[in-house]
């Protein structure tokens, strides 16, 4: 093994351990049977239990699973619009505005679009609470969604479309037969990040929110501000074990769906 | 409007009927954005010149269209730059921003530094492996930003595992005191924004030709100077992207600096929480993001075409 190739595995391993190690510790110590966290006094899983008949916590993830439920769907609808808008509608008028709202989302600080949101929604006479966090998480999601969408439709070969086109088939059927089953795993890809983006903002939805809808980051927030407990490693385990589960599947599946769309393509190529 | 479509999606359907539902395809996002994005901010330039009040919303309005000449002149006298000035009289202000600014400098050098290794390994790493690479990167991603903060903490802190381990081998006599103050900070920012630096890094870098730098090692150059004559300028776009994906965020943070920081670490996304929800003062709040949103304006503009470039170039 050469030096340089030395170099670059030690480097990949301490970054996937410095990446990973602090998870672990978190999921280690959340089945400890000390209430001290930082002390190992032998394994237990009475922390879930305790999570259980904790009625707070469980109404705050009810409404946390609601919120990104709705708001992931509009944004990844919204988003597609603004994909599809963006790569094949050419050179329209205000296209350079309407960019640049898909991309400063992306970067903006979230107390910036947090206050701008909520003092939006207080001059339009909205009542604050659920429906001003979906708002809100529609607004920022559905540009992550435009741009994963976007990069899978710059990529696309629209002779496919061109082709259903030319045979009669209207626009709108084509984008529903041809174009969107091709890129279905962007949006699908687009729709979970959108999904898990909702479910961790702590800053937007502590603007946007009124009395009575509490979500899981601002519960789980306010208990981290008073110390590390038990119980809030436990709720922070099922969190990961749930959106790992669901990218590791997800990327099972896509890449599944790949490899046998290559293998069509192959017997395609081989009938001459 | 583009030549090339119009007329195909016109012979399909008749041009009104095409042309109703591209102009839908397009409104609706772009009205949507308009209306929750961009409007909303200059409710906050406009109420960044309003008096602070106690009421229910605690604050006066600066212009009221509904109250008709006479209410509009009376308001344009309450029009007010106090907020402004309060926040150059007050010395706390103008630190909190010079601090945010370093801090978000220094960590994105820090992200840098220790980010380009990574992906110039995954890039160089064998090609099966690299998917799975790419995977392992982007998971900690999709796992609570809050969650991954929060794990630091039980590490950093003064009888927490790090001080432990550390005490148990023998390198330390005295817990070192890392929580709560801003060298956990920088920690937290570099471990949540590792993924920002190393995804477009490694796209620029496994991109890139690779008989370029076996034609300089040919040509006898050595591979510290091939790294930085060509490695390094090639894998400048992704350079770019990265430091953008990570120093305007980090200038606005929250979460890090109030979780892991302590009470001396000041960064201007603490401060307006705090003028919003501890002190209740909207309108100081406003001018606060004001000025947080013309510091990174520049930026802010640089990254929208960086990106629109690179669409365009990928199409």
């Amino acid at each position: 093994m050469t030096r340089a190739s030395r170099f670059n595995v030690v480097s990949v391993a301490l970054g996937m351990a410095f990446l990973y190690l602090p998870i672990v510790l978190l999921v280690i110590y959340s089945f400890n049977a000390s209430r001290l966290v930082t002390v190992w006094g032998g394994f237990s899983t009475e922390w879930y239990g305790a999570l259980l008949h904790n009625e707070a916590l469980l109404d705050a993830a009810w409404v946390t699973l609601r919120v990104a439920l709705l708001s992931s769907t509009v944004a990844t609808v919204l988003g597609t619009l603004a994909a599809v808008a963006l790569v094949r509608f050419g050179r329209f008028k205000g296209r350079s505005l309407f960019s640049g709202m898909i991309y400063a989302p992306l970067v903006m600080p979230d107390v910036i679009t947090g206050l701008s949101l909520l003092l939006l929604f207080v001059a339009a006479g909205f009542a604050r609470g659920f429906w001003t966090i979906v708002l809100a998480h529609i607004t920022f999601s559905m540009c992550f969604v435009a741009v994963v969408v976007q990069s899978r439709l710059v990529t696309f070969d629209r002779s496919l479309e061109e082709a259903a086109m030319d045979l009669g088939c209207p626009p709108a059927r084509t984008f529903m037969v041809i174009t969107l089953p091709i890129i279905l795993p962007a949006v699908i890809a687009g729709w979970m990040l959108a999904f898990t983006l909702s479910l961790d903002d702590l800053v937007i939805a502590s603007f946007t929110t009124g009395p009575g809808a509490t979500t899981l980051p601002m519960k789980i927030y306010s208990q981290v501000r008073l110390g590390v407990t038990p119980e809030i490693n436990a709720v922070c385990t099922i969190l990961i074990a749930l959106v790992t589960v669901g990218v590791l599947a997800a990327s099972i599946v896509t890449k599944r769906r790949e490899v046998e769309r290559r293998r069509a393509e192959r017997l395609a190529a081989a009938i001459p | 409007m583009t030549a090339v479509d119009a007329p195909r999606i016109g012979e399909a359907l008749g041009p009104a009927p095409a042309r109703r539902a591209r102009w839908l395809v397009l409104a609706i996002p772009y009205a949507w954005l308009l209306v929750l994005f961009l409007v909303p901010f200059f409710i906050v330039l406009k109420l960044s010149f309003s008096t602070a009040a106690v009421a229910q919303p605690p604050y006066l309005p600066a212009f009221d269209f509904s109250d008709g000449i006479a209410g509009l002149l009376d308001r344009a006298r309450q029009f007010t730059v106090d907020n402004y000035l309060w926040l150059t009289d007050d010395a706390l202000y103008f630190r909190a921003y010079l601090s945010s600014l370093r801090i978000a400098v220094i960590s994105t050098i820090l992200v840098l530094l220790v980010g380009y290794p990574i992906a110039y390994g995954m890039a160089r790493a064998p090609r099966r492996w690299q998917p799975t690479l790419v995977m392992l990167v982007i998971l900690p991603f999709w796992t609570s930003f809050l969650i991954r903060v929060y794990a630091w903490i039980g590490i950093l802190k003064k009888e927490g595992l790090l001080n432990q381990l550390l005490l148990a081998v023998g390198v330390l006599d005295d817990p070192l005191t890392i929580l709560n103050t801003n060298a956990a900070v920088y920690i937290g920012i570099v471990y949540s924004y590792l993924p920002f630096m190393v995804l477009p890094l490694y796209a620029t870098l496994e991109r890139m030709d690779a008989s370029l730098v076996e034609a300089a090692a040919d040509l006898g150059c050595t591979p510290r100077r091939t790294f930085w004559r060509i490695t390094f300028p090639l894998s400048l776009p992704g350079v770019v992207a990265g430091c953008f994906l990570v120093f305007i965020p980090v200038t606005g943070e929250f979460v890090i600096p109030d979780l892991l920081g302590g009470s001396d670490t000041l960064m201007i996304g603490k401060t307006l929480w705090a003028e919003f929800f501890s002190n209740r003062d909207w309108p100081l709040a406003s001018a606060v993001a004001v000025i947080l949103l013309l510091i990174l304006v520049v930026p802010i503009v640089l990254f929208q075409n960086q990106e629109q470039r690179r669409a365009e170039r990928e199409a």
